[in-house]
């Protein structure tokens, strides 16, 4: 029986022959943290050990609340300068690089074959490099530190299949949302998630990242997508060091298998309070909105930000709706700048904000209050997600933001091309 | 074994309602949490629930962001387990690694209302109540060492200090 590329990566890992349903104890090339490292350092002091033991596997990057909007927030992020000096971990990012799933890419930290834990949900992104990439929590993250190892179950695989390519005004975002509405909010817990099929070398690495980075809303401990030329030609440059490249074998068993035909998508929105409540477009456009957001480490790259530079040319942002626009990271920055799309989105009024997660998680710049609905690029749309319990999120991909800021209610963005 | 009340919810219930993203980067102890829990989804749980009491949910309990907050502030009202059709993963580490215990069984889901007197029986596996006594699925075998060493950072601490 074949493997998957997960049964491999953490075989690899554990000097052994695995397979899904194993548990296994493996030492992680990379473990992820971000604001919420001063939490966990609390908890590393508990451990009575007076250093990490890895701390060149050690990432920090500072993007939940960048700059420190509140005293209390200083505190943290002065703590963690502290605690970087103290214990010479080598790579940290301050409040001028971005969402830690744009950096760690960006940066040549998520690399195919590598195992990577982060104290984030959303570590699934860097499957899109083919990397075994998973969310844990801050306790777990603590002693990991101190031990250099933590354990694992080796996850099932549910693999997707998607053909066809996608038609104009439609892109990754629509296809993640469809699959979750589809599915369920629960439909890959616990298992990995292979996107392949003969449209997945199509896609671009950014729009990997989007899909990945979902694979979180539908449940799953890893999503990915096997690494081919594109992978390693967006790699080039950036790759701190080798790297083995894995992909499942054409006989390892997959628990299930879904397909989706890339022509037929139309733009989805999810509705409010869940990620999986979702519609399509016709059945949602007209309903007003008073905040835009677009960014996140779900769609905050260039290619995002000029799907919707290419609806605002020409026009604005509809008047009394606040268009907040946040560049994944200072490199889709720059980028951005130098490609034209940041002039077009000032011009049109959106408001751009410094590289970081936003209002997305509700901590501040942009909270909603009672009554005021967001349509937004991000990943969640909990209740009280982005400010009052009484407010409400809804989410769809950057070009359906665009429009919808223009329009001042939800729009489908063919009817802007 | 203790006994308490039951707290019933429905599907998904999600981090953001279990703890609001609001105070995540906030630090506090458990019992500040406490205050928080659920603030989002049923206003009257922080003030009137009691030691011992007992969530009782659908599936995907804990679905949503790695906060481990949203296990802590349950710990922190003193609730003693979480029953469920499933949990989310990242929860379920969580839970497990502050000494939560988290218990899947369908048919106490199907049976249990809000404001049934529960006793849950770990030695056995049980969850007795006067509408029946409903056997949980035993955790796996890779979780038993951090629960009974009273969570991740003891069960860490002992195996650091054996080095």
């Amino acid at each position: 029986m074949g493997k998957t590329l997960t049964e491999k990566v953490l075989g690899r890992k554990a000097g052994k022959e695995v397979q899904a349903g194993e548990v296994i104890t493996v030492s992680p090339d990379y473990v992820l943290s971000h604001d919420n490292s001063a939490a966990i350092i609390q908890e590393f002091r508990k451990l009575g050990v007076k250093k990490v033991r890895a701390p060149e596997k050690i990432v920090i990057v500072l993007d939940h609340i960048v700059p420190a909007s509140e005293e209390k927030y200083a505190q943290n992020h002065k703590s963690i300068r502290e605690f970087v000096a103290e214990q010479g971990i080598p790579h940290f990012f301050d409040i001028n690089a971005g969402i830690c799933h744009q950096v760690l890419p960006e940066q040549g930290f998520a690399l195919p074959g590598k195992v990577i834990v982060g104290s984030d949900s959303h570590t699934p992104s860097y499957g899109a490099l083919g990397a075994f990439a998973t969310g844990i929590g801050r306790t777990e993250t603590a002693c990991t530190w101190a031990t250099d190892e933590i354990w694992l179950r080796v996850p099932e695989t549910m693999r997707i299949d998607l053909s066809g390519r996608f038609r104009a005004g439609i892109f990754a975002k629509d296809l993640s949302l469809k699959i979750i509405g589809d599915h369920g909010a629960e439909m890959a817990n616990y298992k990995a998630i292979e996107f392949a099929g003969p449209a997945a070398g199509d896609l671009s690495v950014g729009a990997r990242l989007t899909l990945a980075n979902m694979s979180a809303e539908m449940g799953a401990k890893n999503g990915y997508f096997a690494p081919d030329v594109k992978t390693l030609k967006w790699l080039e440059g950036r790759a701190r060091g080798p790297f083995v490249v894995a992909s499942s074998d054409p006989d390892a068993r997959f628990e299930s298998v879904l397909a989706y035909d890339l022509d037929a998508l139309e733009p989805q929105v999810a509705c409010p309070h869940t990620v999986d409540n979702v519609k399509p477009i016709g059945a949602v456009a007209g309903k007003p909105v008073n905040q835009v957001l677009i960014g996140t480490c779900t769609n905050g790259r260039l290619e995002d930000l000029e799907a919707a530079a290419a609806i605002f040319k020409g026009r604005k942002v509809h008047l009394g709706v606040r268009c907040l626009v946040i560049p994944a990271s200072w490199e889709v920055y720059r980028e951005a700048l130098k490609s034209g799309a940041l002039a077009i989105l000032v011009d049109a009024g959106c408001v751009i904000l410094n590289s970081g997660c936003g209002p997305c998680l509700g901590a501040h710049e942009g909270i909603m209050a009672a009554g005021e609905v967001c349509l937004s690029t991000s990943n969640r749309n909990f209740r009280g997600r982005m400010g009052h319990r009484d407010s409400e999120i809804y989410l769809a991909s950057p070009a359906t933001a665009a429009a919808t800021a223009v329009a001042g209610k939800i729009a489908d963005p063919r009817e802007f091309a | 074994m203790s006994q308490g009340k039951v707290w019933k919810y429905g599907d998904n219930v999600n981090t953001d309602v279990i703890f609001p993203g609001r105070y995540t980067y906030q630090i506090m102890p458990p019992e500040e949490m406490a205050k928080h829990a659920l603030e989002d989804l049923d206003p009257e749980f922080a003030g009137s629930v009691r030691p011992g009491d007992v969530v009782v949910a659908g599936k995907n309990f804990g679905c949503g962001s790695s906060r481990e907050q949203a296990a802590a502030c349950l710990r922190g009202a003193g609730v003693q387990a979480v029953v469920a059709r499933s949990f989310a993963r990242i929860y379920f580490r969580n839970a497990i690694n502050l000494g939560l215990a988290v218990l899947q069984c369908d048919d106490a889901v199907d049976a249990l209302e809000k404001g049934d007197v529960v006793d849950i029986d770990f030695a056995r596996g049980e969850i007795r109540s006067a509408k029946g006594t409903f056997r949980f699925l035993p955790l796996p075998d890779s979780v038993i060492g951090i629960l009974e060493a009273g969570g991740l950072l003891e069960y860490t601490r002992k195996k650091l200090e054996k080095e």
